[in-house]
């Protein structure tokens, strides 16, 4: 069998303060950035923006360490969604709960979806990803609370432990922060821990993880839920910002755009999905004065990412600062 | 007429023929795939939006130099084929050394451009295409009113389904292709062009989507996300059937056709799910596919 | 008379002091769905209409300075509520108008409220927007659901199609269609004597046409839209159902379906429209300034592009009544205060709930033969009185209702 590139291209840390750092730095840099930045830009902008970066965060978990496309990862995200704006709408749960109560919804269908999927490798991994999505979609658009077309609108920011009210801009934002820092962080711990170390060699090369005695399914289930569970608390948590949970979510082309994110960003860095998504956002916001063009360029870049760019914006910072650490 | 759990027979024979027709369509697309996944080792996921391009050859043939269905039928194809062939020698022969999830992610992307090119162009609300003179009007075959084009689609994915499955398990030709996707080295050693036969293998594929198109112009609503809607349906068809069968994909695109006719008679607002739950099935019971070999 | 009109309203304005003569600034955001399913009934061309409207407005009133932005929603509730925000809260919108898309249309009326800024509904159907859903800030323009099915319905039970099968989309939009009109056709004492509901964007029909077929319902009502319409319709007359007796009722469909349609599919088919671009001279002569400013000579204007239109007309007429920089709710009343009176919809008025009240118009697609010219698609049959054509404020369970 012909020896394959690994789809994912991490650069190996070096032995200077600042490699061994940058992470750290980097982490430090985007969280004082993303504190300041709402003084500077419209803070609903970025608060969806958070959302996103963490949904995109959760899927390159998959492909970037474990070296699974998930092609239907709207499923979680929306899921929750739906899930998110029920509880704080129809059951009048306080938002936190509602978070949960979401993010919870999709631990369940991660489960579930990826106990099918995971049954095959590769190419078939993803479209039955893509499948099982498609089928919660049909799904979705016919059930009652969902609200089919119209989705679940009006839905209440509320009351933080039924103290803080979130239709405050102020506090919403910091809730959103620490939503997506603290998913962020969890990413972070589980990719550099010795179950994230399996989850490499098992990317790497599944047959020797397997001769190793790794029950290399169950690791990979269990991060298949990891991914779907976090991904559920990003889109939970951007049904109570935006007050609305809609059949866009659970759509493919949701799906689509998060592989979009993660491959312009960087697939398999851990800063590459929240560079890409906040640039896809931004490039949408954009150019919906000229929407006919959204979808063509949106293809033009997986194209040119795919052909060119493969490490995406973070890969290919990172290749060519180590190029200059090591000259 | 008898009935059959509360259906009378007349209205499930015709339910079925219709599933049959459907099936055509699953059937020509997923041989289509199966074609240049066995070949390419590439899911062509553009594969929706050539079958689109094909309805809108035959559309603008008609618009603009009045040519009908029958030319259209086999111009369309060779013309969406040889764009095929383009984007094989620009775009995916640089992805065969790396994952084949590349050459999913690219073809995403460039359905996306057809799709968004198409809708700018031609406006989304779907455009006018009739069916030919000579296949107007139908046969009262006493249970249901048979359209003739409608019997055409099925006459015409049959012959070409089995005329394909006839070239790649009986041929030479068949066999080098088949030995092409084995071993291509060693198949190159033997002085054949394998380069080129890739890329001749995927614009076939694509041609048959644009068949496909065509075939489909008459009846379905000629719109550029036509193909999107219905890819993914062929999908979890191709999953259901096995990637590396021809005869699989052939066999399962015409059941799960008849299948999906039958529940649109018990059950119609499954209708559009029922070929997943099939499929989440299958991956419980068969992982490999009915026809599957292990991938 | 338009500039009688005008002069009239500068001549009241100078008259009631020359504070009023003062500059009006206004900024207008024709929001709508600019390259999916509903671009062709909506999109550009309603940029087309509210350039129309604004070039004309300020031909009269040199003191209102207005711009337009435009956007794109995608048929996506989140994108539309988003640009929604943005525009209210960054880019100082004063209105919102058009809309496609009910989904997208009620999150949008939720910011409007919310923001306590104007939205003019053109583009999108649900009736809710008037009812349950209704609030101080929306005016829903052109039509409804609930006009829709009670036009169609009503006309076509009296005209001998008694006996009705739906083919239902089966999401609420259209359940909804399918309810008002089932309860419309049994108020004139027909008979619902079947339906089947079918998936959204299904391609293909032909099984539940066997059932509406062989249940020989004298109307088979398609309570569907876009695409799926189409669908039905041309592959309906595939199965040759108008041409065994059957008649197939559009419970919304515009002339740009049956554009795409073509009559020799489309012929036959009922549908209601508030305004069709060949009913008169004056319809004829907006639809070429339109094609002229559309750059699309093989378009015709829909009935969403007309409401955009008087809309924004009727928008700075209250505007200019009020001067200054009212939010929301003030020029909702102004609006509903004054009547209303424009070269395309005629004289009619906004009620307390919101709702724009002109008569409707029943249609039947012309056969090939029957047409003259392009564009030429349908035959009036019946015109709808405005008392009559929308639900009265009674049923709406609209909030803004007293009593």
């Amino acid at each position: 069998m012909e020896q394959v590139a690994p789809l994912s291209q991490v650069v190996v840390a070096k032995p200077s303060f600042l490699r061994a750092n940058a992470e750290t730095i980097a982490f430090v840099v985007m969280a004082l950035g993303l504190a300041v930045a709402p003084f500077f830009t419209y803070p609903l902008f970025l608060m969806q923006a958070m959302c996103f970066a963490l949904f995109a965060c959760a899927f390159n978990l998959l492909i970037g360490y474990v070296g699974l496309l998930s092609f239907g990862h709207a499923l979680y995200f929306g899921w929750a969604s739906y899930l998110s704006a029920y509880a704080a709408k129809a059951w009048g749960l306080t938002p936190e709960l509602a978070i949960l109560t979401g993010t919870a919804t999709a631990a369940i269908l991660g489960l579930v979806a990826g106990s099918l999927a995971i049954r095959r490798q590769g190419i078939y991994f993803a479209m039955i990803t893509l499948a099982l999505a498609q089928m919660m979609f049909f799904f979705a658009l016919q059930a009652k609370f969902t609200g089919g077309e119209d989705g679940i609108q009006a839905v209440p920011r509320g009351y933080l432990f039924g103290l803080i009210d979130l239709r405050n801009e102020a506090a919403m934002y910091i809730v959103v922060l620490f939503v997506f820092l603290g998913g962020f962080l969890l990413i972070y711990r589980i990719i550099h821990s010795p179950f994230g170390e399996v989850l490499k060699a098992i990317r790497e090369n599944e047959p020797r993880a397997i001769s190793l005695g790794y029950k290399t399914d169950r690791y990979k289930l269990i991060a298949f839920v990891l991914s779907a569970t976090i991904a559920g608390a990003a889109g939970a948590t951007k049904a109570i910002v935006l007050q609305l949970a809609s059949l866009t979510d659970v759509n493919w082309p949701m799906s689509g755009e998060v592989v979009l994110m993660s491959l312009v960003g960087g697939l398999g860095t851990i800063f590459g999905p929240v560079v890409g998504s906040f640039v896809i956002l931004l490039m949408q916001y954009k150019l919906s004065v000229v929407g006919e063009w959204v979808l063509v360029i949106q293809g033009i870049i997986f194209v040119s990412c795919v052909l060119l760019f493969r490490r995406g914006i973070v890969g290919e910072i990172s290749a060519w600062i180590s190029s200059r650490l090591k000259a | 007429m008898f009935e059959i759990f509360g259906i009378p027979s007349g209205a499930l024979f015709g339910q079925l023929l219709i599933g049959l027709i459907n099936g055509s369509f699953y059937a020509l697309l997923s041989l289509g795939l199966a074609v240049i996944f066995g070949m390419l080792n590439i899911i062509n996921f553009s594969h929706g939006a050539q079958y689109m391009m094909g309805a809108f050859a035959a559309y603008l043939m008609l618009k603009y130099s009045g040519l009908g269905y029958w030319p259209a039928l086999i111009i369309a194809p060779l013309v969406v084929g040889a764009t095929g062939v383009l984007i094989e020698r620009l775009f995916l022969q640089w992805l065969y050394k790396l994952d084949h999830l590349y050459g999913l992610l690219l073809t995403f992307g460039l359905a996306l451009i057809i799709e968004g090119v198409a809708r700018n162009q031609l406006g989304s609300a779907g455009l006018p295409y009739v069916v030919p003179d000579a296949l107007r009007g139908g046969q009262n075959l006493g249970f249901m009113f048979l359209p003739n084009y409608r019997a055409w689609v099925i006459f015409a994915s049959l012959t070409i389904c089995i005329a394909t499955w006839f070239v790649i398990e009986r041929t030479r030709l068949g066999a080098y292709l088949r030995a092409a996707t084995e071993n291509p080295t060693l198949v190159r050693a033997f002085g054949i062009n394998v380069p080129v036969m890739i890329t001749l293998t995927y614009g076939f594929g694509v041609a048959l989507a644009a068949f496909a198109g065509v075939m489909a112009a008459p009846i379905y609503n000629v719109s550029p996300q036509m193909g999107s809607e219905l890819i993914i349906v062929v999908f979890a068809v191709v999953v259901i059937g096995g990637m590396g069968s021809i005869l699989g994909a052939i066999v399962t695109g015409f059941g799960l056709g008849i299948v999906e006719g039958l529940t649109k008679v018990f059950f119609p607002e499954a209708s559009n799910t029922v070929i997943f739950v099939i499929m989440a099935i299958v991956l419980l019971v068969r992982p490999a596919g009915l026809f599957g070999r292990r991938a | 008379m338009k500039k009688t009109l005008g002069l009239a309203a500068v001549a009241a304005m100078l008259a009631c002091g020359a504070a009023h003569a003062q500059q009006v600034n206004v900024k207008i955001g024709v929001l709508s769905d600019m390259s999916s399913l509903y671009a062709d009934i909506g999109g550009p061309g309603s940029v087309a209409a509210a350039k129309l409207a604004i070039a004309d407005f300020t031909k009269d009133h040199p003191n209102v300075k207005v711009e337009m932005i435009s956007g794109d929603h995608q048929n996506k509730p989140d994108v539309g509520s988003n640009i929604a925000n943005q525009w209210y809260d960054v880019d100082k919108v004063d209105m919102i108008i058009d809309v496609p898309n009910s989904g997208v249309a009620l999150a949008v009326s939720q910011v409007a409220a919310t923001k306590n800024k104007l939205f003019i509904v053109s583009g999108a159907a649900a009736s809710d927007l008037t009812g349950p859903k209704c609030n101080a800030d929306t005016i829903h323009w052109t039509y409804d659901t609930w006009m829709l099915s009670n036009g169609t319905a009503t006309a076509m039970v009296k005209t001998g199609g008694d006996s009705w099968f739906f083919l239902t989309a089966d999401y609420a939009f259209g359940h909804a269609l399918e309810r008002d009109a089932g309860a419309v056709v049994e108020k004139n004492g027909g008979k619902v004597v079947g339906k089947v509901r079918v998936p959204l964007n299904t391609n293909d029909f032909s099984s539940f046409l066997l059932q509406a077929q062989s249940s020989k319902a004298k109307v088979i009502g398609l309570a569907n839209a876009g695409g799926d319409t189409i669908n039905s319709i041309k592959q309906a007359a595939e199965f040759g159902i108008v041409k065994g007796g059957q008649k197939l009722a559009g419970l919304l469909v515009f002339a740009s379906d049956v554009n795409a349609l073509g009559l020799p599919t489309a012929q036959g088919l009922s549908l209601t429209e508030t305004w069709y671009w060949d009913m008169n001279d004056t319809n004829r002569a907006w639809t070429k300034r339109w094609q002229t400013e559309r750059n699309a000579a093989g378009k015709y204007p829909t009935m969403i592009h007309a409401g955009v239109y008087a809309g924004i007309l009727h928008y700075l007429k209250a505007r200019v009544a009020l001067g200054g920089d009212p939010d929301g709710k003030t020029v909702a009343e102004k609006m509903k205060a004054t009547p209303t009176d424009d070269i395309l919809f005629g004289k009619g008025e906004i009620r307390v709930d919101g709702r724009k009240i002109h008569p409707a118009y029943l249609f039947e697609v012309k056969k090939p033969e029957e047409s003259k010219y392009p564009g030429d698609f349908y035959t009036l049959k019946a015109t709808i009185p405005a008392n009559e054509a929308w639900r009265p404020l009674a049923e709406d369970n609209c909030p803004l209702v007293k009593g």
